[in-house]
């Protein structure tokens, strides 16, 4: 048992190695920062930016799914093209840049009690390269032909052949430059990531002490190192398929009666690459969330977590797992039977950290002290949203079940319920929950729980509608099903009714993004710590915290990011850097 | 896929190793106050930049595992035929190696403060990659002059993008060592020129492993040890 009361005149933490810039005008202060504060609000700005039009390419799709020929000007090149960027930006440009680049930038030197990230300057580096990413991807938009139309998975041979929008045009050429952009960029920050939590750890910080926010991050950010070249390595080929005629991924193929000049490509090798990436960003993208989520739980149900360790095992066992699950994407593909075996295993077997973690949400909420506050809402919904969409996984796992749900709208509903829906509510807790340390106010509590409702109501009744088209048949990626005869009255009258909803959550954002504006100037006044949470962020001397976070001397951590409602404590939480011990459930084991 | 499954195995090993010394069978749940015995858990000894140095190279070396993958992947399709390596390589990597044993030798220099050696070795390397990278050029026009274009045949296509890719990292290794050689010039700290030099050549001697990597690939030796090691399986 080590159970240590410090002794008087504990010597305060140690500056870090890293000198700490300190900008001297307007521009470097608020523009060119390296503050990781300033440059993860950069992050989440542009993210949300980019998010919005994803928000409008899928506005625009749902009105041509729900209601087929009123629209002219969807053309099913139009609407292909939406589809690509609509996926490519939630998946890449807003859900990794927004839970790496945004809270991992905010909250990680915060969180571990550092003054900043360890390599400032190339943190700044990477925001300036992501956002030229953007641009690079957003003028696709603004290019003659178009973006690309070839789908998220920008398969070959069709995505650079002249039948797909974009295909021989610039779109493309821009999105894979986009691509490699954001790929250059992101491994700058995430380099900062990783050796923040590995170097810059205040006194008493041990791994095991960290919150799990951290541990998320930090394990998606070492996965996305990791899994990222994998599409840089497509890209950079595809694009020298595309513009160099190479036949890395394109076989002997004749288009419009003429022969390209490519020959025994293998566009199976792009899909291994695109899913040794694709998989893992899943993870890339939840990790953080069940991170976040953890914290958000134990806070709000003032009660420490249960089973820390087990979570922290939990998430480096997922992260490692997901490596080894990849072609479970590819079953329609073609495979041996024995490799489709061991795909639908490994995928099979991630559903047991998965489940691990649940339960232990649900016995961390179990006789809390729960209080419903917005952050708390949105946890609750994300759960349950997490395990709806995890058990459509388990169909879609298998190899005899997907194959005939390949393709359908069945896919789309599991995938949005599982990374898009899932995490952007825990997206939607996190920013609740710190929005009054990144402004000092809080954000307006009826205007939020309005914001919840309808986005957590409305996004099951855009998608769970869809797991029935989908069973019935109806495939994804089509721009017009009028003809056919799976297409039901009934049918068209779901695909309808999804889109009214969709235009409703949609517009809930619009609320929600008035209140993120508004609040920073009415909102209530926060304090530093009106959530009574334990982890270091909401024990700065300042809120917002100053340049530096920390005030003259670095905190020391004494005890676990979770001690909630400790019996004997005064107060129902303890802050990580209070010394002292308290309660009797610390007698010797 | 099988050659990058095995360096995120390798990866992997890392990972445990040092998770393994992380106290994950702790109850930090039990363990309140500052004891001395978890401070030597808080941080590695290393400076900081040797362990971004280290992270980045796992990022540069998984790139590399990855094009050897497809590499392996592709060249089984029946187009594949692999183009005759220059002589000129043999050169090119007599030449990085020289790079390399310059960046060593400054980087002892450091350890002992002779500046003069330092500058001498730093000058030495940056002059011996330039000349490599011009190598790799001239290998390069020499293959296009014999007819082997980048698009012609998928085993040029790879030659020319892996050494591309082997050669832009180079390109970025000069701009780092250019400035510890401005630095060393300039009269940087003793300890500050010290920590630079070996993080270069720390970089060097990874990009020399990866072009010993890539060479055996490209040569074909790498293929013929996989089916050794294939048959040695089955």
């Amino acid at each position: 048992m080590v159970d240590i009361t410090p002794a008087d005149g504990i010597p305060p933490a140690e500056v870090a190695e890293v000198e700490l810039y300190h900008p001297r005008s307007w521009w470097t202060k608020y523009v060119f920062s390296q503050d990781a504060k300033v440059i993860a609000i950069q992050y989440s700005a542009t993210a949300t930016g980019i998010g919005l039009v994803a928000l409008v390419l899928s506005w625009l799709m749902r009105l041509q799914l729900g209601f087929p020929g009123t629209f002219d000007f969807i053309t099913p090149e139009a609407y292909y093209q939406f589809i690509t960027m609509h996926g490519m930006i939630m998946v890449i440009y807003l859900l990794t840049a927004l839970f790496l680049g945004g809270f991992g930038n905010y909250l990680i030197p915060l969180m571990v009690g550092a003054r900043d990230m360890v390599f400032p300057y190339v943190n700044m580096l990477s925001y300036w390269i992501y956002l030229l990413a953007v641009l690079v991807l957003v003028s696709g938009f603004f290019a003659p032909g178009g973006p690309t139309g070839a789908g998220w998975t920008l398969y070959p041979p069709q995505a650079i052949l002249s039948g797909t929008p974009g295909g021989q045009g610039w779109g493309i050429i821009l999105m894979l430059s986009s691509l490699i952009l954001f790929i250059i960029g992101f491994t700058m920050g995430g380099l900062n990531y990783v050796v923040t939590v590995l170097q810059g750890r205040t006194r008493g910080m041990t791994m095991m002490r960290l919150p799990l926010t951290v541990w998320g991050i930090f394990t998606a950010t070492v996965m996305a190192l990791l899994a990222f070249p994998a599409l840089f390595v497509a890209s950079v080929m595809m694009l020298l398929d595309r513009a160099l005629g190479t036949s890395f991924f394109m076989p002997a193929i004749s288009e419009m009666g003429e022969q390209l000049p490519h020959n025994g490509g293998s566009p199976i090798l792009f899909q291994h690459l695109f899913w040794f990436f694709g998989h893992p960003e899943v993870y890339i993208v939840a990790l953080p969330a069940f991170g976040i989520v953890s914290d958000l739980i134990s806070t709000h149900a003032r009660k420490n977590i249960f089973g820390y360790r087990m979570m922290v095992w939990a998430i480096v066992g997922i992260g490692a797992l997901s490596f080894v699950v990849w072609a479970h994407h590819m079953y329609v593909s073609g495979m041996h039977p024995y490799f489709g075996f061991f795909f639908a295993t490994t995928t099979l077997i991630i559903a047991i950290p998965t489940a691990i973690k649940v339960y232990n949400w649900v016995l961390t909420l179990w006789r809390g002290d729960i209080h419903l506050t917005i952050p708390m809402l949105f946890a609750l919904a994300f759960i349950v949203t997490f395990v709806n969409g995890g058990l459509t996984g388990l169909f879609l796992g298998n190899v005899v079940v997907d194959v005939p749900l390949s393709d359908t709208m069945f896919v789309v509903a599991h995938f949005h319920m599982v990374m898009g829906v899932a995490p952007i509510l825990v997206v939607f807790g996190a920013i609740y929950h710190w929005y009054p340390k990144v402004t000092g106010r809080m954000l307006n509590e009826m205007l939020g729980r309005f914001h919840f409702w309808v986005t957590f109501l409305g996004a099951y009744l855009i998608f769970f509608p869809m797991h029935y088209l989908g069973l019935m048949g109806v495939p994804r990626r089509y721009a017009e099903l009028t003809d056919m005869t799976i297409m039901t009255e009934s049918a068209h009258h779901l695909n309808s009714f999804i889109s009214i909803m969709a235009f409703i959550v949609g517009f809930a954002q619009m609320v929600f993004l008035f209140n993120l504006i508004w609040s920073i100037r009415h909102g209530r006044e926060a304090g530093g710590n009106p959530w009574r949470a334990t982890t270091l962020e909401w024990q700065t001397p300042h809120t917002p915290p100053a340049h530096g976070n920390f005030g003259k001397d670095l905190p020391i951590v004494y005890r676990w990011a979770y001690d909630y409602s400790v019996p004997g404590a005064k107060e129902d939480f303890i802050p990580q850097n209070m010394p002292g011990s308290f309660g009797p459930s610390r007698e010797p084991a | 896929m099988s050659v990058i499954l095995v360096f995120l195995l390798v990866i992997a090993g890392f990972a445990g190793w040092w998770l393994s010394h992380q106290r994950l069978m702790g109850k930090p749940w039990l363990e309140q106050g500052l004891a001395s015995d978890f401070v030597a858990f808080d941080r590695s000894a290393l400076p900081t930049a040797k362990i971004g140095l280290g992270v980045f190279l796992a990022v540069v070396g998984c790139l590399f595992a990855l094009f050897t993958s497809a590499y392996f992947m592709r060249m089984t399709v029946s187009d594949w035929q692999p183009l005759p390596l220059p002589r000129l390589l043999w050169f090119n990597t007599g030449v990085l190696i020289l790079s390399s044993v310059a960046l060593q030798c400054a980087s002892v220099a450091a350890r002992r403060g002779q500046v003069d050696m330092v500058r001498l070795g730093l000058v030495t390397a940056g002059l011996t990659a330039l000349a490599f990278l011009i190598g790799q050029l001239m290998a390069w026009r020499q293959l296009t002059d014999d007819g082997y274009l980048l698009s012609s045949n998928p085993a040029n296509s790879f030659f020319y993008l892996i050494t591309g890719m082997h050669g832009l990292h180079i390109l970025g290794g000069l701009v780092g060592l250019g400035r510890t050689t401005a630095g060393a010039w300039n009269g940087a700290r003793p300890e500050r020129l010290r920590l630079s030099v070996e993080l270069c050549a720390m970089y060097w001697h990874f990009l020399l492993f990866v072009w010993l990597a890539i060479f055996a690939l490209l040569a074909g030796w790498a293929a013929t040890f996989v089916d050794i090691c294939q048959r040695l399986l089955t």
